[in-house]
């Protein structure tokens, strides 16, 4: 619990910012029977991010790393968009989109754990050739399409709340039942923590590893459906890009080691909801758009410095010991230098 | 030995992409006696307008006898200078290209002027103080543009007096449309006072950043009285922004939007924008024949100037059956 404390801190610090410029900034009200408020599309938009965060955190705990997200994001969108535009159902193009996005995840899981390619590059392949597949779908056009059942996923509302974030809350429930009720989060911790001895210790390796790619994909697949039917359209080219770099980092942020081993699933949710806060927050204190990235990147790095606790042990832990004058706590800090 | 079976295969693909390489560039030094070949590097297809853009300059190559090599940069710079290189390196008779943003284009394109390949900006311009890096630069005049849509707005409230309350979608930072539209767009209206525009956020030129910066502007600046986004797709994403939010584009915010693709044709005769200001992207003839200009030597104006128009609701309803892209 305690490694969750300061990624809430630092969410609950930015939203108090927000206050300061947007007075109700909090405020949730009721609009045209469904919940209206910043609160709500922090959570909203940042719903495919927290998704594509979730199995990112699975397959950054088996060591390995997934560059290819962001474009089975545009993928998925891509196919779903265009087997609705040819009038095909609502279910069969979800189906078609999410059973594709599962195979391209075991495709990546396939090159990691039997062909034995590193994470980053296996990926990378896919990065690269993935966004031209989305837009070898797409015609390189944007299809637009106009399905009110398709709609619902990313920009529809369920029982006045936006259905993107019951998606997300239902997929974190299985996720958090499967890693953290079954066994299964410590087998992915083991491989993630030495792959050679949990296989000599009878875990299977390769099985866990090609799971973890196939969720994240999946998970991605998710989120593409969720970005296209927002907008009604599918982007081959800008849907998901760049997402692969925001769910790294809501994994770091969330306390998770990029080596692999223990994983932190809510504090990826928390480190997804910081970025998507972070980029809320930007629009509305109005930051201009030339320096937008450069805000970005210092209030990211603050945001990493104060989750280090070798850093906080040497700003502010040095300080505070040097206030009161005793004579052993100077030896214990001039031993531990 | 599944290693070795994807070194193996790795290796061949490599080959095979070597092979491809040296294969282009013969034909492209073989052809430069005869037919023209133009090296087209294109932005990527970011909107409807850039598809329209694309087809036009490969549906009016075809026809005037060129052979076009195009390559699609997805909205890289750094893309966009590889596929330049290339050109140079296959040696082709002209090089025609929009540039992703303004500037560091002049390593680059002083390679193409060394190497003697004249080069054709299209539709957006660079920032290059040595204009005689290209030969000319065909495309829209962004700052026009945004006057246009700055006239229209001052027109529609020369008789009120209240303060309006302009929000902008810029698009990408540092490209031309974006800066020129913007700036085009205050000189027209900074004349009075009583417009004020209140936020300014870039959306990408996309319709799901268009949104989701819409759905921030509609929360933390509540009075909001006219959108002015600097393309059709930014606007599109923002009106359904608007819409959940339980306000009516068009009646409770005024849209402005650049570009008249169709699904934005379709949108301002449904009454959901209020004003498009043309932008068109059929600048494939005009270039063909510059290009033919160019590569015989003959003088061309250093720029050319596509014709556009602009439509309200009326005109838009009018255009609309015949808009082909």
């Amino acid at each position: 619990m305690r490694r969750l404390l300061w990624p809430a801190v630092i969410l609950a610090v930015l939203l108090l910012v927000n206050v300061f410029f947007t007075a109700n900034f909090f405020s949730i009200q009721m609009r045209d029977g469904h919940l209206y408020g910043s609160l709500i599309d922090i959570l909203r938009f940042g719903a495919p991010l927290i998704l594509v965060s979730l199995g990112m955190t699975l397959v950054i705990a088996t060591g390995g790393i997934d560059l290819s997200v962001g474009s089975v994001v545009a993928i998925s969108g891509a196919l779903a968009c265009l087997q609705i535009s040819q009038d095909a159902g609502v279910f069969t193009a979800v189906v078609l989109a999410l059973g594709l996005s599962v195979l391209l995840g075991a495709w990546n899981g396939l090159l990691v754990a039997v062909v034995g390619i590193q994470p980053i590059i296996a990926t990378l392949i896919l990065m690269v050739a993935g966004r031209g597949l989305a837009q070898l779908i797409t015609g390189g056009q944007i299809i637009t399409i106009n399905s009110p059942s398709y709609k619902i996923i990313g920009g529809g509302y369920w029982l006045t709340v936006p259905f993107g974030i019951l998606l997300v809350a239902v997929v974190l429930a299985i996720t958090v039942f499967l890693t953290r009720r079954l066994a299964l989060g410590m087998l992915i911790e083991s491989v993630g923590g030495n792959a050679e001895a949990s296989r000599l210790a009878g875990i299977r390796s390769r099985g866990i590893i090609i799971m973890v790619y196939a969720f994240a994909a999946l998970c991605a697949g998710v989120a593409g459906l969720m970005i296209s039917s927002n907008v009604s359209s599918a982007d081959g080219n800008n849907a998901g890009l760049w997402v692969e770099l925001d769910a790294i980092l809501a994994v770091v942020i969330g306390g998770t080691s990029l080596s692999g081993g223990r994983f932190s699933l809510g504090g990826t949710v928390l480190g997804a909801l910081i970025i998507q806060t972070l980029t809320t927050t930007i629009y509305s204190i109005g930051v201009p758009p030339e320096t937008t990235l450069l805000f970005k990147a210092l209030v990211v790095t603050a945001v990493c410095l104060i989750q280090s606790k070798s850093f906080r042990e040497k700003v502010f832990g040095r300080r505070r010991r040097a206030v009161p004058p005793s004579p052993a706590a100077e030896e214990k800090v001039r031993v531990t230098a | 030995m599944l290693k070795r079976i994807s070194a193996l295969m790795l290796a061949g693909l490599t080959a095979m992409a070597v092979g491809g390489c040296g294969g282009s560039g013969g034909g492209g030094a073989a052809s430069g006696g005869g037919a023209i070949t133009m090296g087209f590097s294109q932005v990527g297809a970011e909107s409807g307008w850039r598809t329209a853009n694309t087809k036009s300059v490969q549906d009016s190559a075809k026809s005037a006898g060129i052979t076009l090599k195009f390559s699609d940069a997805q909205q890289k710079q750094e893309n966009q200078i590889k596929a330049i290189r290339s050109y140079i390196q296959q040696k082709v008779d002209v090089i025609a290209f929009s540039p992703v943003v303004e500037s560091g284009w002049d390593t680059v394109l002083k390679e193409a002027k060394n190497a003697k390949i004249p080069v054709i900006l299209t539709d957006r311009a660079v920032d290059s103080k040595d204009t005689t890096l290209y030969k000319t630069f065909l495309g829209s005049d962004f700052v026009e543009e945004g006057k246009k849509a700055g006239k229209w707005l001052v027109d529609e409230y020369k008789d009120s007096k209240d303060p309006v309350n302009i929000v902008e979608l810029q698009g990408t930072t540092g490209s031309a449309p974006a800066n020129d539209r913007k700036s085009g767009f205050q000189e027209v209206i900074g004349a009075d006072p009583k417009f004020k525009i209140v936020a300014s956020q870039t959306g990408d030129f996309t319709r799901a950043k268009g949104k989701e910066v819409m759905e921030a502007f509609l929360k933390s600046t509540p009075d909001i009285d006219v959108l002015y986004a600097h393309n059709d797709d930014m606007g599109l994403g923002a009106i359904e922004a608007i819409e959940g939010a339980g306000k009516v584009p068009g009646k409770d915010i005024k849209i402005i939007t650049v570009d008249a693709v169709k699904d934005g044709m379709q949108a301002l005769s449904d009454g959901k924008i209020n004003y498009i200001v043309e932008c068109s992207p059929l600048l494939g003839p005009q270039l063909m024949d510059l290009a033919k200009k160019v590569v015989k030597n003959e003088t061309v104006p250093t720029r050319v100037i596509t014709e556009e128009t602009a439509f309200n609701q009326e005109q838009a309803k009018a255009a609309l059956p015949n808009r082909q892209y």
